[in-house]
């Protein structure tokens, strides 16, 4: 545990000096200059304009940070060789690979809190004072979170075995496919044999159904997000985030490092 | 017989290449060595033989095709035996957006050291190193030379029973080459086992209990440097100026010139013959010595058979 | 090496495991989320400008991606007997704005935007409309005219646009005399059953849409049965002239030789003579629902 949360304290230290955390302020202006905006053009849905933007910039700048700097976890330190010296230290490499996600996530965790902060501050600037329901865009926020958990695990293990850009297309790629998972379940095809429908339905499963972290709709017309999705969310999230893990953790435990 | 801190038995590694990774580039085969505990040894050879291959499979960075070893009596599998081992690996190169002090207390976590034990240990590290005044400058600002010390430092911060160096001079100034040379010493001094990798044989002759020679993968010898080489002097030599005219001696032709100073090798008895000659010939005689085979020539015979052997190898086509 | 086969084996059940609780969360997430009709319910960006936009140059490639929304989102709503196809214009809007050349977007959605519901949105209007973008940014694709003369002919009812949309169709070079004869046909008659059942042929001749061809022979179905309906009634009329009293069965109509046999409809259930005297569908043919609709 002490090694995981060294390795985990550590990557968060790399994030923050190598000021990964200034997209914040990219974020803040877009927020500003959409509340202004927003506010000059009076279309009478300030606020759905507000919530759409924020999340939208939230997922993709989070996906961006998922992706690229999930990538660079293994393979900055493979390349540099730094990693060299701590492995030969009595620390396994699932220990390592673990802390790397969890000093990623932790840094997510506190770029997406303060997105979110932005978020309510432009929401509020727009329309005062806030309805109780926006407590749901929280809700939204964490949802996206889960997403992106889902993303470093997938990029930590494709950089595991793989060269930096095939890491960032093969976890790209696989978002977007994600993406269109649950599509794949209701494809209406007339004319195709049970064991083909029956492979799509079996891939469509495999994916990491990336929509279900998708709750913009809802709180955008400030309809209620029941606990029980949440729930089952976070215990897919955590359930696929384990599988991908593990199956680093496997792969990388046999790698020659060159 | 003492239990070696070391042990290597039969330890091979083949890397696959080529298209479809059909063919296999063998970089060794079948090492078996021992260290003994608290011995300097130094393993030698030329780049590419084998010797940073070996240590890696050493520290578990790379996993071997067949044989096994132990440090200190515990397989190499065992992660917790890495407690008692230091590793500076070759070109060391440390998270560079940390300083100094960060960069060993981060190493030092991994070693399970109380807080106040660590901020001990990493200071007296610093202080040992010579690295005390930099250590709050970030990595990246650091030379080679301090970033070298900053490897060793990492490597003995957690006391380890033995010290594997991979290329712990290379890149350094002669100033740093005897800082690493001292440091060497002190850990002998304080009765730990060290094993380091050079392909600067004086250092292996300085500082070696004994030597390791690998050349193509394989081992060709262990020993101690004295005992390596063939003690019988091979000859004498003259080393002489002559002035431009000169006489049209058999003895010339056979000397390497360099402006208007020759060097001769012959054998001993040979000598007093040719000393007469070159003084009739009004020859300045600068020195005359014993030729002494050393652990180069050794060395260098070595890999001039083994290039011979591969040449030899793909002229015949396999 | 035998520790590591079991370690492997392990791995191999745990992923597996693991992948089944994935599978049975999955199935509970899709139920939830059906439930809160998230799905394809909303669109986040409904401007099509917008997403013109947003797509840079990849333009064709989110023409593509939303036309593939559309077949999902019409094959679900039919699937579940939905009748509700809100979304199908928007999605056609920005489908053809991002890429006003997608000629399938055009023909799939002026069927099923004007085609009156259960089968299509009911929205002749904006067939219409999506037929002229279509003829604007595509002006020598002849067929957008013939569908629109199938638009006004039967949806909206408009017999003289009908006819010089299939005659401007007709005018292009390499057209089928088809057009032209329909033209003159509807201007002289307006609506009639062989018109409906010639047009509806043709479009199932035609058509390279799986959705499109299947709604023809539904439609063809119907319009057969009609006629079918019109000459049982025409015999009717007959033995009522003969026995100077309405026909109380098919039946009677057989036994006076006027019907060889019992007929049935396209999907096989006999015709029927109602109460009012009048030829019907059978009470349990699928037929019926869709001509009580016809009817009104």
């Amino acid at each position: 545990m002490r090694n995981i949360r060294a390795v985990a304290a550590n990557t968060f230290r790399e994030a923050v000096r190598d000021r990964v955390l200034f997209n914040l302020v990219f974020f803040a202006l877009l927020m500003m200059a959409a509340a202004i905006l927003v506010g000059q053009i009076s279309i009478g849905i300030e606020k759905d304009v507000i919530i759409s933007l924020g999340l939208t910039a939230i997922s993709v700048i989070g996906i961006l940070i998922a992706v690229f700097l999930g990538v660079a976890l293994v393979s900055k330190e493979m390349d540099k060789r730094t990693l060299y010296a701590l492995l030969a230290k009595p620390v396994h490499r699932w220990e390592f690979l673990l802390g790397k996600f969890f000093g990623l996530v932790m840094t997510l965790t506190v770029n997406t809190a303060a997105m979110a902060a932005g978020l309510y501050a432009a929401l509020w600037s727009v329309k005062h004072p806030l309805a109780p329901t926006d407590i749901y865009i929280l809700v939204a926020v964490y949802l996206i979170l889960l997403k992106l958990a889902i993303i470093v695990a997938l990029a930590l293990l494709f950089s595991c075995f793989t060269s930096p850009f095939l890491a960032i297309l093969f976890t790209t790629g696989l978002y977007v496919a994600g993406l269109f998972a649950a599509d794949l379940r209701t494809i209406q095809t007339i004319q195709m044999d049970p064991a083909t429908l029956r492979l799509m339905q079996g891939i469509s499963y495999l994916l990491p159904n990336f929509q279900n972290f998708n709750v913009m709709a809802a709180v955008v017309h400030a309809q209620g997000i029941p606990a029980s999705l949440v729930w089952n969310a976070t215990a897919y999230a955590l359930l696929y985030s384990a599988l991908v893990l593990v199956t680093a953790a496997v792969v990388f435990s046999r790698r020659n490092l060159k | 017989m003492a239990q070696a801190a070391i042990e290597i038995e039969n330890l091979s590694k083949e890397y696959p290449y080529g298209f479809l990774h059909l063919k296999k580039k063998k970089s060794l085969e079948h090492l078996s060595m021992r260290v003994e505990d608290g011995e300097v040894f130094g393993f030698l050879g030329p780049n590419g033989a084998g010797k940073s291959t070996t240590i890696k499979l050493l520290m578990r960075l790379i996993f071997p095709s067949s044989g096994s070893a132990r440090i200190l009596g515990k397989s190499i599998d065992n992660v917790s035996m890495h407690g008692s081992v230091g590793y500076l690996p070759e070109q060391p190169y440390f998270y560079d957006y940390l300083t100094a002090y960060e960069v060993l207390d981060y190493f030092a976590r991994f070693h399970g050291l109380a807080v106040s034990d660590r901020r001990e240990r990493v200071a007296a590290m610093l202080k040992k190193v010579g690295l005390d005044t930099a250590k709050k400058i970030q990595l990246r600002k650091y030379s080679k030379g301090m970033l070298q010390r900053v490897g060793l430092a990492q490597a003995i911060l957690h006391d380890p029973q033995v010290v594997v160096l991979d290329e712990p001079m290379s890149g350094l100034d002669p100033l740093g080459r005897r800082e690493v040379r001292d440091i060497i010493l002190e850990l002998k001094r304080e009765g730990r086992t060290v094993l380091f990798s050079t392909h600067i044989l004086s250092d292996a002759e300085m500082l070696c209990d004994r030597v390791g020679v690998i050349v193509g993968g394989k081992l060709r010898g262990v020993g101690a440097p004295g005992e390596l080489v063939d003690m019988k002097p091979q000859g004498m030599e003259i080393l002489f100026e002559m002035p431009e005219e000169r006489p049209n001696l058999l003895l010339l032709a056979k000397a390497a010139k360099t402006g208007n100073r020759f060097r001769v090798q012959l054998p001993d008895a040979e000598l007093y013959r040719a000393l007469d000659q070159l003084k009739s010939a009004n020859a300045h005689i600068l020195s005359v010595a014993q030729i002494k085979p050393t652990l180069e020539e050794f060395f260098m015979n070595l890999v001039e058979a083994d290039r011979a052997q591969a040449n030899a190898v793909d002229v015949s086509g396999k | 090496m035998n520790r590591r086969a079991i370690l492997g084996a392990l791995f191999i059940v745990f992923l597996a495991a693991g992948f089944v609780c994935v599978w049975k969360l999955q199935a509970k997430i899709d139920q939830e989320r059906s439930a809160m009709q998230l799905e394809r319910e909303d669109l986040a960006l409904r401007s099509p400008g917008v997403m013109k936009t947003l797509s840079l140059e990849y333009a064709p490639l989110m023409a593509a991606l939303y036309w593939t929304r559309v077949v999902q989102y019409y094959g679900l709503k039919h699937q579940m007997h939905d009748q509700h196809l809100d979304l199908l214009w928007p999605l056609l809007d920005i489908t053809t704005t991002l890429d006003p050349h997608l000629i399938v977007a055009y023909r799939f959605g002026s069927t099923f935007l004007s085609d009156a519901p259960p089968r299509g949105a009911g929205k002749p209007d904006q067939a219409v409309a999506l037929l002229e973008r279509g003829m604007q940014a595509n002006p020598d694709y002849w067929r957008f005219y013939q569908d629109l003369g199938n638009v006004y002919y039967f949806d909206k009812k408009d017999y003289l646009k009908a006819s010089e949309a299939f005659e401007a169709g007709g005018k292009f070079p390499g057209t089928p005399p088809f057009l032209k004869i329909m033209a003159a046909k509807i201007a002289a008659e307006g609506e009639s059953l062989e018109t409906s059942y010639a047009l509806w042929t043709n479009i199932y001749q035609t058509t390279a849409d799986k959705n499109v061809r299947k709604n023809a022979e539904e439609h063809l179905r119907l319009v057969k049965a009609e006629m079918d309906l019109r000459e049982l009634n025409r015999l009717a009329d007959e033995y009522e002239k003969k026995t100077r009293r309405r026909a109380a069965s098919i039946n009677d109509l057989v036994v006076t030789g006027l019907l060889p046999g019992q007929p049935r409809d396209p999907d096989g259930f006999a015709y029927v003579i109602g109460e009012s005297g009048k030829a019907e569908i059978h009470a349990k043919s699928p037929l019926r629902e869709d001509w009580l609709r016809e009817r009104k």
